[in-house]
């Protein structure tokens, strides 16, 4: 049935009206000095801590603070270096390994300040509410506890790169912050576009944002003298599946885009976009079901065969580790490894160097027949403390696992007795091993890609984490080489304090009444139609192009096909997309973002590198040499008139990082 | 079996019915309603009533509704079919399913 025989079904029926009231095309204005988009974790830090130095500032989330961004939870803080107590390593040194385990592509200047700021922003939060340490003695005696200041640490216990955090704590904790601060809060507000100003020949200027509120259809205005850009990374671009219910996103349904749409058209530049790996059918496999990741919740689980036969554990080296101790230190040689989420899983040597121990070859394994499937996640047979690690902490304070928690013990599901299913091996390889295996799924096919798991492209920033437009500012997630929770932090803390300062000697902004008004014509067009294509079909649509023409291998030809494709679906957009209430409305505009993502971001940063490269799992037909040196650098791209305009950065971005960081540090405080 | 209520009706949007509510302990706060990053839920057009869980087909289960709940057993997430993962007790061997026949008594333990 089509939704306008729906409507005229239901016309008169009081019960089928819109809930909310009605405000298309109203405007909203309000003016600040930092405007904050997204209320994730690295927005939520980003207000706070602007507000904090003083500035008047607003947020706007899509969704609410408490329950919206990947972030409603967090079971390991990692990579906090400077001053964690009993850790030797230096910020500098940890920042370049974590450099060089992507071959260079990684932002060194966002992840020195994680390193470098971390810890302090975990006392910080502590301080707000956040629950950081043990204080009820639960891991007294434990290996991965420091008796001291009881704090936790995971996976590599000798060099304590990483901590187990009671992460449930920190959304509440930030929000209450946010509201004692005086932070203007605008929920189910999204974000439809920046507004600009010229500043002479070849600047822009970020003024402010305009958004849509998801309820009643209202219009905001907002300006600003500086703009936090938190608003994470786009997902769905090659894939998505409502039919899978809750299954296919790694990352919560607000996150479409609508950040990278709004920067690209506001002329930011991006690196890495070319960067995707691939992705499952459609199935992310991990929170919800089972036994997640043996890589990071579920580290160092033992896990056992269909007859009770052990998975062996093996170190970078390939050699088989015998005892459970073994997979929480370093191998022979080895100074520490790094795991947690976003590390490299290429075979070379920044790989090498930094891997730590892991399940392998399972696929092999079960091939030749050694083990038999299903897997399973032997929790009885680990230690007492490591049992309820993995699964009373981690799996009970990582956000969405907390509720998978809940599910299996009312069932009876007891982790002192009973062994739970790993659907692992539906993953293949990619799950164990290295996402390059992944590529060989059993449910996926190597052309469904993915550009949002891991260390990924975005905007470009400098020390300031200032983005090449004047007054845009970005953090978390929704940044170059961003990925992580304590990273999302660490930047969005930094980002808001310097956007606070360069708002206090910004002078007042206003958005131009024409850009206003095109962007009100471009939001509400779709409401012209009641009957027509469905966010549902256009998505679809976009998901085949990216497959298609922007999938496993690429080439030119195939790549200015997904350009033409573009054209069609634009014009889809313009003349066919269809929204029947405020709720539609905002999801198809969404859905218009993940096109900008996908076919005006994702599509030139590929033709804009003309060699293949296994660092960002990429591979041009014509260009089978893999990462000849002339373009070992980041290619970045970004928009002008319309037009794409090419450029490039060096490798190691940032370095040398402690240098450029005491650098970029105001002397004095800087006064208001 | 009823042959007066029989209307006209869409397929069910997902594959999936995330939230069940009871009707007997929810008391219309809208907690639920205003914490859904998705906003998957609507309010009730008669104020005090069940929220309607209208666009069950962009849950994530992620749980926010759950926990701001102030009234316990009120709304939970149902996990569908398809993620009903088995576990095995490993002296018996034996296998139990979320949702199964003669389910074990429930594991009242807290996470940590
Ligand atoms: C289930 C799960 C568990 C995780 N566990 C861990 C962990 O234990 N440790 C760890 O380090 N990392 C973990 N991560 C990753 C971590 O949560 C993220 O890296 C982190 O939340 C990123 O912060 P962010 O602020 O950049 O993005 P988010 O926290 O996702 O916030 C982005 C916000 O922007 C909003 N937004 C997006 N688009 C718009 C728009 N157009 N208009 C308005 N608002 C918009 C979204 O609604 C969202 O609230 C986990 C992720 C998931 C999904
Ligand atoms: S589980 Fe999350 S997405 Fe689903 S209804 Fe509850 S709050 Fe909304
Ligand atoms: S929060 Fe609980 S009581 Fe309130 S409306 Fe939702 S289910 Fe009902």
């Amino acid at each position: 049935m089509s939704w306008g025989t729906w409507i005229d079904l239901n016309a008169g029926n009081d019960a089928m009206k819109w809930p909310y009231p009605i405000r298309y095309g109203q405007e909203d204005a309000v003016d600040v000095d930092v405007l904050v988009l997204g209320g994730g974790i690295a927005g939520c830090w980003a207000a706070i801590s602007a507000a904090e130095q003083g500035a008047k500032v607003a947020i706007l989330e899509r969704g609410s603070i408490l329950g919206s961004g990947a972030g409603t939870g967090c079971d390991h803080w990692q990579w906090a270096i400077t001053d964690v107590p009993g850790v030797s390593l230096s910020a500098e040194d940890f920042t370049q390994a974590l450099v060089d385990n992507h071959g260079g592509y990684n932002n060194g200047i966002s992840r020195y300040i994680q390193a470098r700021d971390g810890y302090e922003t975990l006392l910080e939060l502590e301080e707000m509410g956040g629950k950081v340490r043990d204080t009820e003695d639960t891991f007294k005696g434990a290996e991965f506890r420091d008796e001291q200041t009881k704090l936790l640490f995971a996976y590599d216990y000798e060099n304590r790169i990483v901590m187990r955090v009671w992460g449930m704590t920190f959304k509440r904790a930030l929000r209450s912050r946010l509201r004692r601060l005086g932070v203007d809060i605008h929920e189910r507000v999204a974000l439809t576009g920046l507004l600009t100003e010229r500043r002479g020949e070849d600047a822009t200027a970020v003024v402010g944002a305009t958004g849509l509120n998801v309820r009643t259809g209202a219009f905001n205005v907002f300006t600003a003298k500086a703009t936090v850009l938190c608003a994470a990374r786009p997902q769905r671009i090659w894939t998505y599946s409502t039919e899978l219910a809750g299954s296919c996103d790694l990352r919560m349904p607000g996150a479409m885009g609508g950040g990278y749409a709004a920067a690209w058209r506001a002329g930011t530049e991006f690196a890495m976009m070319e960067k995707s790996i691939p992705a499952g059918l459609s199935i992310n496999p991990s929170a919800p079901h089972g036994s997640g990741h043996p890589s990071n919740t579920w580290y160092p689980c033992t896990i056992v065969d269909a007859n009770g036969k052990e998975v062996p554990w093996v170190d970078r080296d390939g050699h088989t580790l015998e005892t459970f101790e073994e997979r929480c230190r370093p191998a022979p040689g080895q100074r520490f490894f790094i795991k947690g989420g976003g590390q490299s899983s290429l075979p070379h040597q920044g790989l090498r160097d930094y891997q730590g121990p892991r399940l392998t070859n399972v696929d092999t394994l079960v091939e030749k027949g050694e083990i038999e499937l299903p897997l399973y996640a032997d929790l009885p047979s680990l230690p007492a403390h490591e049992r309820r690690a993995i699964f009373g902490l981690m799996v009970g304070q990582e956000a969405k696992t907390k509720h998978t928690y809940a599910n299996y013990t009312h069932a009876g599901f007891d982790p002192d007795r009973d062994m739970l299913l790993s659907y692992q091996q539906l993953i293949g390889g990619g799950g164990y091993g290295t996402s390059a295996e992944g590529a060989k799924t059993v449910l996926g096919f190597p052309s469904i890609r993915n550009a949002h798991s891991g260390t990924t492209g975005g905007p470009v920033v400098d020390w300031n984490l200032r983005t090449n437009l004047e007054g845009l500012y970005a953090a978390g997630d929704g940044m170059l080489g961003g990925n992580d929770h304590s990273h999302a932090a660490t930047t969005g803390r930094y980002a808001g304090r310097r956007a606070a300062w360069f708002a206090r000697q910004a002078t007042a902004r206003s958005g131009s009444r024409e850009q206003i008004e095109a962007e009100k014509r471009r939001v509400y067009s779709p409401l012209q139609r009641k009957d027509g294509v469905h966010w549902k079909e256009l998505l679809a649509g976009i998901n085949k192009t990216m497959q298609a023409y922007c999938g496993a291998v690429k080439s030119e030809g195939l790549l200015r096909m997904a350009l033409e494709a573009g054209e069609d679906l634009k014009h889809v957009v313009d003349t066919e997309l269809a929204a029947v209430n405020p709720h539609d409305l905002a999801n198809a505009l969404s859905v218009v973002d993940i096109l900008t993502a996908g076919i005006d971001i994702i599509v030139p940063a590929c033709l804009a590198r003309r060699a293949s490269s296994a660092f960002l799992h990429f591979s041009r037909a014509e260009y089978p040499a893999m990462d000849p040196p002339e373009w070992q650098k980041f290619v970045t791209i970004r928009q002008e008139g319309g037009v794409v305009k090419q450029g490039e950065r060096p490798l190691n971005l940032g370095a040398p990082f402690e240098e450029n960081y005491l650098a970029h540090r105001p002397a004095a405080p800087i006064g208001a | 079996m009823s042959e007066e209520n029989v209307y006209l009706s869409p397929n069910p949007a997902s594959a999936a019915r995330p939230i069940a509510i009871d009707p007997e302990k929810c008391t219309g706060c809208n907690l639920c309603v205003n914490v859904c990053p998705a906003d998957v839920f609507v309010p009730n057009p008669e104020a005090g009533r069940v929220p309607l869980v209208l666009f069950v087909d962009e849950c994530w289960y992620c749980g926010p509704c759950v926990d701001e709940c102030p009234h316990a057993g009120a709304i939970r997430l149902n996990y569908p079919v398809m993620w009903r993962v088995p576990w095995k007790r490993k002296e018996t061997g034996q296998h139990y399913w979320v949702g199964m026949k003669n389910p074990p008594p429930p594991n009242d333990t807290p996470p940590a």
